[in-house]
């Protein structure tokens, strides 16, 4: 990169819906500008407030339906009067909104036509039941193919999926790693208290986990709810800075994290997967921002992945490199993605525990690397060493259609 | 006549009301379902739902939106299956609207019992009037050339006395649905001496595609339902004045302890009192009327009701759902006062409520509540631990608990006794699923 490019003061909102005791369908709860605001002002605070930045970005999938609300950029100067009359923009890739909006930052870094941006993810998605948010979200695939697509869109097409892997490498297997994966991301979820499964206190995670069979008739086929993200609103923000911008904010350099490459890759959207039980676009992206960083997957402590369902997540451990062709689920079933193990990834509880504001997801990934990698994560906190000092973030919009991989290291 | 044949045409009389919205809702749902069926497309399906009140017609409808909309969504996997022919509706959103568009269009809110005139299907859910549903009943049938089958929600007169005043010849059924009939899964079916067998299997039917749960009952007043109830709630009443008079304490002070017995240490989801009031002091009243007669042996009467229907308290509920006061005063789901029938006026249990705990003695560690007992996999070991306490306790609570108990299920045996059950499973079964309770009468828990 030709110049360098940091983040610093991260902020989650709580991942507010099913699981934390304070959400209640029928009661009034924030809206979008309160998300936003909150999350804004969380980043702000910690880099010597609005003064210092020279542009902001949102990132967001549906307000446009979910809040019945576009033209996001309105709401940077709702954050803080100072960030009136600034730039702002708002980008849109479905899941990997968040991430393009940390793109976005980046780049304007990298122009030079800002030194520090307010990058931000948000999404409200409580608004409708679950099936109404099912069409909603049904827009990050391709519209033709949502008349013939299952009631639940995105969980019938990783249903699919799973489905597919299933055939490939065995049913039990499969779902031993799909269950571990569930478990990791509970265990996870329960050390942070933004995550929505922060409260869960199933004693018995891996026995709920059998004993919820899947079932095609009230839901779908391959799949059971504990497979999947749930409904979540929150927002993330996190400050994207120059070497000039970190410094006007004050902010120590042992409190920010570098990036050290990044990458883009985007599916067509109007075709189908060549092989169900691959992320082809992870895949690419995810290879190219380590290239691009200059480093192997072996130097990676800790990796935030895109675990919307959590075949998804089994399987970019294949994507990734971590695990051969096929046997994601041994990988993940032995231990090996845990906190404690090998490549501890999702380390907050990921899309499943902490929680899937759709929008904010990406710069969540950011902000959880942010805090492993410069110790702030509190209980959550792993052990990074020297020799795998790198992290990374991987973001998927859609059904591997818009993917975002970005690799970290502590400034 | 197919099923599908049968059903292409029914009718609900009193349709707006508690029971009759409820069983609309049920048979709209399957019919709608049917007419989904490929088979059946080219079919028109008529629901006639008649009530005297347009009022009542009118908030029908805007309950049957309500309604058709959740039971939508909760199959709306099945419905984008029925739907996809339809290239017109994409998303969920579109398919639930339409479904909810197809049930509303089954439906013909009328005030006039002549649209029941072309019907095969007659429900009727009128109130518990005789001499009404005998009215109405022979109308029908005077003026229907289809000969129709009735099916009566009675939940007291005898079946056999409806036919044979309407002259319907074997062509009814007691159909006795719980409240409210869309969530209670509960039916007691009552034959009469000659109801026809095709009539029956019809109700099997019907009843299986509701997911309903049918126990039969003889054709005796008050059938299994109420037949236990009303001697609980009399027993309840009887307990809670020897009480006052043995301890020389008001009769507020009693009905706050009975009704603690048979909530608390019975593990039951409402004591006896708010059981009273959920169903309506002037329900129970009536209903008691109703059966009297029948039963030579027994007295099947309250003073004590009496003297509550006087004095204008009479429970039951508003049409919100919410609960309306009688012996109790309620607060939400709480009860936060009892009536007392001498001064009345409610008196606040803070009042007293330590000083009748005091009386009662304290719960044994082993105590568990309904709420969390009802889907417990050893319910029945936690409850046998719990009821051996009661009776190793010289406790006031206790031995009133287990005499209680005992009551229950002297009350059920006499019903099997007395054949109006077949057997003591159906006694249990209606307690179970009906009354929701955590145990059957007939246990051995109280020995």
């Amino acid at each position: 990169m030709k110049r360098k490019v940091y983040m610093t003061g991260g902020f989650n909102t709580i991942s507010m819906g099913t699981g934390r005791k304070e959400f209640h369908p029928k009661k009034p709860r924030p809206g979008l500008e309160d998300y936003i605001r909150k999350a804004g002002k969380g980043t702000l605070d910690q880099i010597g407030g609005a003064d210092n930045v020279d542009e902001g970005v949102i990132g967001n999938f549906m307000a446009s339906r979910f809040n019945k609300q576009a033209n996001l950029p309105g709401f940077v100067p709702y954050i803080d009067e100072k960030l009136q009359w600034k730039p702002a923009t708002s980008v849109e890739g479905a899941c990997a909104s968040g991430g393009l909006a940390l793109i976005s930052g980046i780049k304007s870094v990298l122009a030079e036509t800002a030194d520090v941006v307010l990058s931000l993810g948000v999404e409200v998605q409580n608004t409708v039941k679950a099936m109404y948010c099912a069409d909603i979200l049904a827009g990050a695939g391709w519209y033709q193919n949502r008349k013939n697509g299952h009631a639940y869109f995105f969980p019938g097409q990783n249903s699919d999926r799973a489905g597919a892997y299933y055939e490939k490498v065995g049913y039990d297997k499969a779902r031993s790693g799909m269950k571990q994966w569930f478990i990791n991301a509970m265990e996870n979820a329960r050390l942070d208290e933004t995550a929505q499964e922060h409260q869960n206190k199933v004693a018995d995670l891996g026995a709920l986990y059998d004993k919820l069979k899947p079932n095609g008739t009230a839901f779908v086929d391959h799949l059971n709810v504990l497979d999947c993200s749930k409904v979540s609103d929150g927002a993330s923000a996190i400050a994207i800075c120059s070497e000039e911008g970190l410094e006007r904010t004050g902010v120590d350099k042992k409190d920010a994290i570098e990036v050290m490459g990044f990458a883009q890759s985007i599916r067509n959207i109007t075709n189908a997967p060549t092989d169900l039980t691959e992320l082809e676009t992870i895949k690419k992206a995810s290879q190219r921002a380590l290239e691009n960083a200059g480093i192997t997957i072996d130097q990676v402590g800790t990796i935030e992945t895109h675990d919307c369902f959590s075949i998804a997540g089994v399987l970019s451990t294949e994507a990734i490199g971590l695990a051969k062709d096929g046997e994601g689920w041994d990988y993940v079933a032995s231990g090996n993605t845990a906190r404690d193990g090998k490549m501890p990834m999702n380390t907050t509880g990921g899309l499943i525990g902490w929680g899937h504001p759709t929008g904010a997801t990406g710069v969540h990934q950011a902000v959880t690397i942010w805090q492993q990698l410069t110790g702030k994560a509190g209980k959550s906190q792993i052990k990074i060493t020297d020799d795998r000092p790198y992290g990374m973030t991987i973001n998927m919009g859609g059904d591997d259609v818009t993917v975002v991989a970005i690799v970290y290291k502590r400034a | 006549m197919t099923y599908e044949e049968r059903i292409q045409n029914v009718s609900v009389i009193g349709a707006a009301g508690k029971m009759g919205s409820g069983i609309l809702l049920l048979t709209a749902l399957e019919m709608t379902d049917l007419s989904l069926l490929p088979e059946n497309k080219e079919k028109t399906f008529v629901l006639n739902a008649i009530d005297v009140s347009p009022e009542g017609l009118s908030g029908l409808m805007k309950y049957l939106r309500e309604q058709v909309r959740k039971t939508a969504e909760k199959k709306i996997v099945w419905l984008r299956k029925m739907y996809a022919t339809r290239d017109d509706l994409v998303e969920n959103y579109d398919i639930i609207n339409e479904y909810i568009f197809d049930a509303l269009n089954i439906v013909r809110p009328v005030s006039t019992i002549s649209a029941a005139y072309a019907s095969n299907i007659i429900f009727e859910a009128v109130s518990e009037n005789r001499a009404l549903k005998v009215k109405l009943l022979s109308d029908i049938d005077n003026h229907n050339s289809n000969n129709p089958w009735y099916f009566t929600n009675t939940s007291s007169v005898p079946i056999g006395l409806i036919e044979d005043e309407a002259n319907l010849k074997g062509r009814v059924i007691g159909f006795h649905f719980y409240n409210p009939p869309a969530v209670q899964r509960l039916v007691e079916l009552i034959k009469t001496d000659n109801t026809l067998v095709e009539v029956v299997e019809f109700s099997h039917l019907y009843a299986k595609k509701l997911r309903k749960i049918i126990v039969p009952s003889n054709d005796f007043a008050g059938f299994i339902g109420n037949g236990h109830f009303m001697r609980d709630a009399l027993h309840g009443m009887n307990e809670a004045q020897a009480l006052a008079t043995e301890k020389n304490i008001p009769l507020y002070k009693a009905i706050y302890i009975i009704n603690k017995v048979t909530q608390d240490y019975l593990v039951r989801p409402m004591g006896i009192f708010q059981l009273i009031d959920y169903v309506g002091i002037d329900v129970v009243q009536f209903i008691l009327g109703v059966m009297n007669p029948f039963f030579k042996d027994e007295d099947l009467h309250s003073e004590l009701l009496d003297k509550m229907m006087l004095q204008g308290t009479k429970g039951g509920q508003m049409s919100s759902g919410a609960q309306k006061d009688g012996f109790l005063k309620y607060k939400g789901a709480r009860v936060t006062s009892v009536w007392d029938i001498h001064k009345q006026e409610y008196v606040d249990i803070d009042k007293f409520q330590e000083e009748c705990n005091e009386m009662m003695g304290n719960m044994p560690d082993s105590a568990v509540d309904w709420k969390s007992i009802i889907r417990n996999k050893n319910k029945d070991t936690l409850l046998s631990g719990f009821f051996n306490d009661l009776k190793s306790s010289e406790n006031l609570g206790a031995k009133t608990a287990i005499s209680y108990g005992k009551k229950s299920m002297e009350i059920a045996n006499k019903l099997v006794a007395d054949q109006v059950a077949q057997e003591v499973d159906h006694v249990n079964t209606v307690m179970l699923t009906g009354f929701f309770h955590a145990y059957g009468p007939v246990n051995n828990f109280f020995e």
